[in-house]
């Protein structure tokens, strides 16, 4: 999975074209380090069919914010850089992601 | 024919995982049936100190990881499916998921509790938007803003206190006009500068433009309502709840019956359905803990292996 930052956000999320799954996480955030190790399986299983990218909140709070994150962990899902889904907190669960996943395969 | 396990256990939570690991290593045939990761609540926890053996600092996540790869290592099996139904009479035991259903000759019903929610309009909407329940996850996005915490226990007035380090200003909002919280922890709360109180009110509705900045809250002695709005520069600000937890009973309502939404048991773990036994914070209990839940995993699984050997199952 490819970690983006504040600087990089724009050019691989927001202009990239298709589908990216964007995990957005914080330091200290149980829940988000309880879901990483399953949003790095989906990565591998579906990595070649949709760019997967992770970013670390506590470093780009601004940017969350601006993309109406106010809450961990959030997995969006993006299309030529339109937000088309998100899962929030607890319904962000692995079974949930796959499926949001493969609905848009 | 479908499989029939001795044990369906519903929740990997500790008292789950425990249940499983005794299954397990008793030899029956054990499922364990969790709709998310395992873990439960401690899932969310992010330092476990009085956990009996825990490791110092150690997290929720990794103390659970442990339980679950000794209940896997002694044979139980795990179905990730949400449960939404269950037919508990009779000799085997339905548990009806969304993808399947599990035969069992006995059922642990291990489902847990969550965090209990306002039940105001937006609440739902808002979550994650500005809505909360977990500090330790969300605190950072509101450092230099307003928040608000809703509560007036131990957990709320101590996350109230977390929440100020980061928050330009922290407002617990109550019901009552005094706090249910221990003296030690008012006393500490009183002396911090940035930390205010709206006695006798409710929430009664949340709202916003893609983020929660606007809250309707009802003063409880007059039924009074007004409106807080969020700073404009700010443009948003943040609800905690800490208002105490639900059991994840209900679909057992009607089947079982529960006090206060809670499952109750005798010693032995076991309901009033035979062969339905129940373990963990879903139990009408005194001290919902990590050890408790543990231990009445434990004490629920042997006494569904003593009741499969006196049916001749």
């Amino acid at each position: 999975m490819l970690q983006v930052d504040k600087d990089t956000f724009e050019a691989e999320v927001l202009q990239a074209e298709g589908y990216v799954v964007c995990d957005y996480y914080g330091d200290g955030c149980v829940p988000c380090e309880a879901l990483m190790p399953h949003m790095e399986k989906l990565a591998e299983t579906y990595g070649d069919r949709m760019k997967f990218v992770s970013l670390n909140t506590s470093k780009a709070r601004r940017l969350a914010i601006g993309q109406k994150v106010l809450g961990l962990p959030t997995i969006v899902l993006y299309k030529d850089g339109e937000k088309v889904k998100e899962l929030v907190k607890e319904d962000a669960t692995a079974s949930a992601v796959e499926a949001m996943i493969v609905e848009h395969l | 024919m479908e499989k029939v396990y001795d044990i369906v256990i519903v929740g990997a939570g500790p008292a789950g995982l425990a249940a499983g690991l005794y299954a397990g290593r008793s030899k029956l045939a054990t499922l364990i049936v969790e709709k998310e990761q395992e873990g439960g609540q401690i899932g969310q926890t992010s330092e476990i100190d009085n956990y009996p053996g825990s490791i110092e600092g150690e997290s929720g996540p990794s103390l659970v990881k442990r339980f679950a790869d000794q209940a896997w290592r002694f044979g139980a099996e795990k179905v990730s499916d949400t449960v939404v139904d269950m037919e508990l009479e009779g000799d085997t035991k339905k548990i009806v998921g969304e993808s399947g259903t599990y035969l069992g000759k006995t059922v642990i019903l291990a489902g847990g509790a969550v965090p209990q929610k306002i039940n105001c309009p937006g609440e739902e909407e808002f979550t994650g938007k500005g809505v909360s329940y977990c500090a330790t996850c969300d605190a950072a996005f509101f450092e230099g803003f307003e928040v608000f915490v809703v509560g007036g226990g131990d957990a709320a007035v101590e996350e109230a206190m977390h929440l100020t380090k980061f928050a330009r200003k922290v407002t617990i909002i109550h019901r009552r006009d005094e706090l249910r919280a221990v003296k030690a922890i008012q006393e500490k709360a009183f002396k911090i500068d940035n930390l205010e109180f709206m006695w006798n009110s409710v929430v009664k509705e949340l709202s916003g433009d893609g983020l929660l900045s606007r809250m309707v809250v009802e003063d409880t002695k007059t039924g009074e309502q007004r409106e807080v709005l969020a700073d404009e520069d700010d443009g948003l600000f943040g609800v905690f709840v800490f208002i105490g937890f639900k059991p994840n009973t209900a679909i057992l309502d009607g089947k079982l019956p529960l006090e206060n939404g809670y499952v109750r048991t005798d010693d032995d773990m076991k309901t009033s359905i035979p062969g339905v036994f129940a373990a963990g914070d879903i139990r009408v209990k005194s001290l919902r803990q990590v050890v408790t839940a543990a231990a009445d995993g434990a004490i629920a699984a042997t006494q569904a292996g003593k009741y499969i050997e006196e049916h001749n199952m």
